[in-house]
């Protein structure tokens, strides 16, 4: 037990670099996610098909072997910038396939008789979606997207992997190696982790219960 | 995660056929109807379904202040006829207009245009994430280009001409389907509509109901609102209709005053469809 408040410090800077590399994969997974979700229900066909390929293509490959391939093969093509944002690029090009599929999940949980109205009434495609759609769709999109926020977070520990030790799995790493305590270290990075998704479906769940109220 | 995602099941609405071009370039059939009264003004429209076809060269002409009341046994072409008006549904060929302008195929245009044709649900769709009020600011505000002060004021003066001035803040669902329906009739003629479509606006209501929406209607009518009223009220059609148009697989059978048309329909088909609703 000493070991771990020993090293308390250790794992709060791992957990703060996780917490960023996983905020900045959310961030880039959601944005991108929503442009592929746009893509797909835009009335551009090309769009459509290139999202449609795009989710399906990089849903299927393994979360690591991306990132190995990001890792090793951007240096190869020339392109070098830091391991962590190399990560961080790889991470929220994959999971934003997931998103977009929570977010169209949520758009076609809007009744068609709303969207039906809003064209009726003379609103463009833009306005619909912004101001109609999404509005709506937002509420039944938390409760994923929350799930969502978890998986990021914890597959962020596969950025250990690929040479990222700064974050918490990578720090943990590092101890368990000078110390050979496997059960303790990793329970700790454990215990962290297990804060951190109760934490984050706790907010998701103030955040729906809000919502529901403003309804 | 939900399965790839399936051509079919995208949200169809946001979809802008190519078929829509074809009606420009549909020829004019010659009208004995002087075309600078003639508000709404079909000519050839055919819609199919898939391969199934809905509606075979339908005709017709809406004059202005003039109110036609469409009834039709259902899967008639009812419904369909008056979502091509707005264009909630694109059509396969022949033309329509509305105002003496043709509707272009897609874009702004289209938008701004199919606000022309106000259009009332028989399932109210008022925003459920909005206030009554917001319901009726937005489009103004979006589409007309109205300050918020404007359109609010619009709203609350139309809130109470259907008696609904009390619900301003209120949320939809805080409604019953009557004060629904009216908020949604409210809704619609915000955007100062040259006509207004509606679609069995009584049929999903409870029957205590369907006479306070009759009569906002009835109203309306008076005050020389160009209407398009797909109805079961036969009541409503004789009284406030100027012409009954009978609707019959996907064809327009007979179009007459209602007078004339309910002391003979001149159609076995519609003698029979009247034959059946007026038991009831
Ligand atoms: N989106 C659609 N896809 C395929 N077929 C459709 C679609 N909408 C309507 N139809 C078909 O078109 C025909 C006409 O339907 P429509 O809804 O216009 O009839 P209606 O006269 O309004 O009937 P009701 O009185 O039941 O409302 C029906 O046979 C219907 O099954
Ligand atoms: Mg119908």
């Amino acid at each position: 037990m000493g070991l771990i408040v020993d090293h308390i410090g250790v794992f709060g800077s791992g957990l703060r670099v996780s917490a960023e590399i996983s905020a900045c994969t959310f961030v880039l997974a959601a944005l991108l996610g929503a442009a592929l979700a746009v893509c797909q229900i835009s009335p551009v066909l090309p769009l459509r098909v290139f999202s449609r390929l795009y989710v399906g293509g990089v849903r299927s490959i393994p979360l690591l072997v991306l990132l190995t391939l990001f890792v090793f093969g951007l240096p190869e093509i020339g392109v070098v910038y830091s391991l962590q944002w190399t990560a961080v690029t790889a991470m929220g090009l994959y999971w934003a396939a997931f998103f977009c599929e929570v977010l169209r999940a949520g758009v076609r949980a809007v009744p068609r008789g709303q969207i039906e109205a809003a064209r009726a009434l003379g609103l463009g495609f833009g306005q619909t979606l912004r101001l109609v759609v999404l509005p709506q769709a937002a509420r039944s999109i938390i409760q994923p997207a929350a799930s969502l926020l978890i998986a990021v977070t914890l597959n962020s520990s596969l950025a250990a992997a690929v040479g990222v030790t700064q974050e918490l799995t990578g720090q943990t790493e590092l101890l368990d190696q000078q110390y050979a305590q496997p059960l303790l270290t990793f329970g700790a990075a454990a215990l962290a982790y297990v804060t951190v998704a109760l934490w984050v479906g706790w907010l998701a769940g103030a955040l729906d219960r809000k919502l529901a109220v403003s309804r | 995660m939900a399965g790839q995602a399936q051509p079919g099941t995208l949200p169809q609405e946001f979809r802008v056929s190519s078929s829509d071009a074809l009606s420009e370039t549909a020829a004019q059939a010659p009208s004995d109807q002087d075309p600078r009264t003639s508000l709404v003004r079909i000519r050839g429209l055919n819609k199919h379904f898939g391969g199934v076809q809905v509606l075979h060269d339908v005709d017709l002409d809406v004059h202005s202040g003039e109110v036609v009341a469409v009834i039709g046994p259902s899967g008639s072409g009812k419904s369909t006829l008056c979502r091509c008006i707005n264009r909630l549904e694109t059509i396969t060929s022949g033309s329509i207009e509305v105002g003496g302008v043709p509707l272009p195929a897609e874009g702004r245009e289209l938008s701004r245009l199919r606000a022309e044709a106000g259009m009332v649900f028989q399932s109210f769709n008022l925003f459920s994430h909005m206030t009554v009020l917001q319901n009726l600011v937005l489009a103004p505000v979006q589409v007309r280009g109205l300050s918020r002060a404007e359109a609010q004021k619009r709203g609350r003066r139309l809130l109470a001409r259907v008696g609904l001035a009390d619900k301003a803040d209120a949320h939809p669902a805080q409604l019953s389907g009557g004060q629904q329906q009216r908020v949604a009739i409210a809704r619609a003629l915000a955007m100062e509509p040259s006509v207004l479509l509606c679609d069995e606006p009584t049929s999903a209501l409870d029957p205590e109901m369907i006479q306070e929406v009759l009569d906002v209607l009835a109203e309306l009518a008076a005050e020389g609102m160009t209407m398009i009223v797909v109805t079961h009220e036969m009541g409503f059609a004789r009284k406030v209709a100027d012409r009954v148009v009978f609707m019959d697989g996907g064809r327009i059978l007979t179009s007459a005053p209602p007078t004339e048309f309910f002391a003979d329909p001149g159609h076995a088909r519609a003698a029979d469809f009247l034959s059946k609703v007026l038991q009831h």
